[in-house]
């Protein structure tokens, strides 16, 4: 209830996207444009071994034969895949550096983004509070980790996917396109190409990660395209929690991020990835601007009993194309999925997963939460599949979908398909609209319009919001009160 | 307190109030009787704003002020409070939640502080214990799931835990039974106080045996057209609405 209290105020505080800003920061960039040079310039900047040179070459290749997909619900303008810029830094030498040698331009970004790069400020907090150790990721590189050594002391390791090619080879090599491979689809195969940066955990035998790990994306420059790949390996029976935030400037032309996740998790290990995704969705009134979100996501959940939870809010984007999936292989291995989507304004959204049950007595769980306002359009699309081994295979889908106004859209697309006899799938789908009759109700007991819609658009996606870590939580509801703003009347 | 003097409201373009005056001084329950279709609803929407409902003459003001200007939010943070006919489910908000939100918007909108947690659960059980409700119920998820009776009575626990000023109650009696609709008139009596002003609407004189009224007034034909003491509604009780519906 505080937290209600306090996403109303901060409403009233708030502009409608608050993390619009552009910081003047030198950077590097590659030429504009996209070709088999601007691959090698890429690699080149991160010094990277031929082995990685040779595998973004061959992805280069396989992406030219490849056509963009039009199966998604949404609508969009040709891209001109030339028209961009592959590769921007801010101008500094590569390689990892102690905060102090950080700009303090860049560190004020972060600042103004509220998210913590000094391990004291963190450590300075409520005694008892969970930390979380964090990679900022500035357009293309990683600025900065920290708690990297606390983190080495138990074997973990969290560092950007640059360093991890650098230091950590034989585990890049093996896992790097195991689960999403490089010709996947057309996204993946350009990030697999072009990828600047990201991160990189590994956690290792019978450890629970201490802390919870995040990374922070931060668009910042013009024409610039964000590709960045995360890959995050659970070993034998560990445990680790991880969340990604973004956000990026109030631009009017479209910018492209194509990431690329993948987790493996081994026997009796776990993993529990959440997203708040705060893109600029683009202007609410023209739809000019905003980011073209096109991401894959994908678990392979390797070992038995492994478990993936995949947790996601996305309030931002012009454009989201995505699907975190599980492929359930491991012997009693479970899959989640907990969405929460709301589009608003012009921005369109086609999201969901995959559960692709390959092991006996797999499960998974699948709590979807779209809500459209404004003129926008929100799909779910989902697919739960089970092959003859997966006997036993066990899943349960619950697709709700809420509209605020007239002009909106909400569709719901399963797909589900059982190639055994002994699978139990259960799909409930239910779509309502925020009635005037609650809002009125509300009202009447002292609520404003816009309190009144946020406290029952809290109620409605509850159940997705107690699944994100405590701290981001109330910054999610926080976020789903302001991206709602002005919805209603 | 409550002066409405010769209101006119319409819905979708018919006018359903036409003329209706009322004065109710604070510290006293007024009950409006009426037959079906007269606009008794209409008047507790009306009065507590409602989309839809649009005023097409006269006037209403709540010691002295325009109520008609106020937002819904308005109305209920100066004390109007409307037990509704059918409450409404709020899916994913607990019970206590909804009514401390609501409570904090009331006070934050009257200048007051906002109440504490530990004071506000207090408030709570203490409020609960005189309406019989069981405490675990307020942490579900307002209504859902609710009887009749039970989302009844969590009006009147609303009402108790919010404090109005002014209290309309439409058809609380409906869907209650004898000893819900003891539970739920003691629950009222309790607010009964001299700055306090009621409108008990109701269709049975069942609920008037138990919130006794001061006055009585028949609403027919969107008008009052009789009022007079408690005994006007044992007349009703036994000759029925049919006079007054063809004298509207």
């Amino acid at each position: 209830m505080a937290a209600v209290k306090q996403t109303v105020e901060h409403v009233a505080s708030l502009e409608k996207y608050k993390h619009g800003f552009v910081s003047d920061i030198e950077q590097d960039f590659a030429p504009k444009g996209l070709n088999a040079d601007i691959v090698r310039f890429i690699s080149a900047k991160k010094d990277e071994p031929q082995w990685m040179l040779d595998w973004r070459l061959d992805a280069f290749e396989r992406w030219l034969a490849m056509d963009e997909p039009d199966w998604a619900k949404v609508n969009f303008p040709r891209i001109d895949y030339q028209d961009s810029y592959y590769y921007a830094a801010p101008k500094e030498k590569v390689g990892p550096k102690s905060l102090d040698e950080v700009d303090p331009d860049i560190l004020e970004v972060y600042k103004k983004l509220g998210i913590p790069l000094r391990e004291q400020e963190v450590l300075a907090g409520v005694e008892g509070a969970p930390r979380y150790a964090v990679d900022a990721v500035f357009d293309s590189v990683s600025v900065v980790t920290t708690f990297k050594k606390e983190l080495a002391q138990v074997g973990v390791i969290f560092c950007s996917m640059s360093e991890a090619i650098r230091e950590h080879p034989e585990l890049v090599k093996q896992y790097l396109g195991s689960v999403v491979p490089v010709s996947d689809n057309y996204f993946a195969c350009l990030n697999a190409a072009v990828f600047s940066d990201g991160s990189f955990v590994y956690v290792p035998p019978g450890v629970r990660c201490p802390m919870e790990l995040s990374t922070y994306f931060r668009i910042n420059a013009e024409n610039s395209g964000q590709f960045e790949r995360t890959l995050i390996i659970a070993d034998k029976g560990s445990y680790v929690s991880y969340l990604e935030g973004c956000t990026a400037p109030m631009r009017d032309e479209n910018q492209l991020h194509a990431a690329v996740v993948e987790l493996v998790t081994m026997d009796d290990a776990e993993i529990k990835y959440s997203t708040v995704q705060n893109w600029y969705p683009g202007d609410p009134e023209t739809g000019k601007g905003g980011i073209y979100n096109f991401v894959t996501k994908r678990a392979d959940c390797r070992g038995d009993r492994s478990k993936v939870s995949w947790t996601q809010v996305e309030t931002g984007s012009s454009i989201t194309w995505k699907y975190p999936s599980c492929i359930l292989r491991g012997e009693g291995s479970s899959g989640e999925f907990y969405s929460i989507a709301i589009t608003n304004g012009r921005q369109q959204a086609d999201t969901g997963t995959k559960m692709i049950h390959l092991g006996a007595n797999t499960r998974s769980r699948i709590i979807s939460k779209g809500i459209s306002a404004g003129k926008s359009s929100n799909t779910y699309r989902g697919l739960v599949s089970a092959h003859p081994k997966a006997k036993g295979a066990r899943n349960f889908t619950q697709c709700d979908s809420l509209l605020i106004g007239k002009h909106c859209a909400a569709h719901t697309v399963p797909y589900i398909e059982a190639r055994n006899g002994q699978s139990k799938f259960e799909h409930e789908a239910t779509t309502t609209r925020l009635s005037e009759d609650q809002l009125f109700y509300a009202m009447q007991r002292g609520l404003s319009q816009e309190e009144a819609v946020q406290l029952l658009v809290n109620g409605f996606v509850k159940d997705v919001l107690q699944e994100l870590p405590m701290e981001f939580a109330v910054e999610a509801q926080k976020l789903v009160a302001i991206s709602l703003e002005g919805s209603v009347g | 307190m409550l002066s409405i003097s010769n209101l006119h409201a319409a819905v979708e373009g018919k006018e359903i109030l036409k003329g209706l005056t009322l004065d109710v001084p604070a510290g006293e329950v007024h009950a409006i009787m009426g037959p079906n279709g007269a606009g008794k609803s209409t008047l507790s929407y009306v009065l507590t704003g409602r989309q839809g409902y649009e005023i097409t003459g006269g006037g209403t003001t709540l010691d002295g002020e325009d109520l008609l200007a106020l937002e819904p939010n308005e109305r209920a943070a100066r004390g109007v409070f409307l037990s509704f006919q059918y409450p409404l489910e709020i899916p994913g908000v607990p019970a206590l939640t909804f009514i401390r939100t609501a409570l904090n918007a009331q006070k934050k909108a009257r200048g007051e502080p906002e109440i504490t947690a530990p004071a506000f659960l207090k408030l709570a059980r203490e409020k609960a214990a005189l309406l019989k409700i069981d405490f675990d119920m307020l942490k579900r998820a307002l209504n859902v799931g609710f009887s009749g009776g039970e989302k009844k009575r969590m009006e009147i626990f609303q009402m108790a835990m919010l404090s109005p000023r002014f209290l309309i109650l439409d058809e609380t009696d409906s869907g209650l039974d004898i000893d819900a609709l003891r539970i739920v008139s003691e629950g009222v009596n309790a607010l009964r106080s001299p700055d306090r002003a009621m409108l008990v609407i109701t269709h049975y004189q069942r609920l008037l045996d138990y919130i006794k009224p001061d006055r009585v007034h028949v609403l027919a034909g969107g008008r009052i057209v009789a009022s007079g003491g408690p005994e006007l509604a044992l007349e009703l009780e036994r000759d029925g609405y049919d006079r007054y519906a063809r004298a509207a």
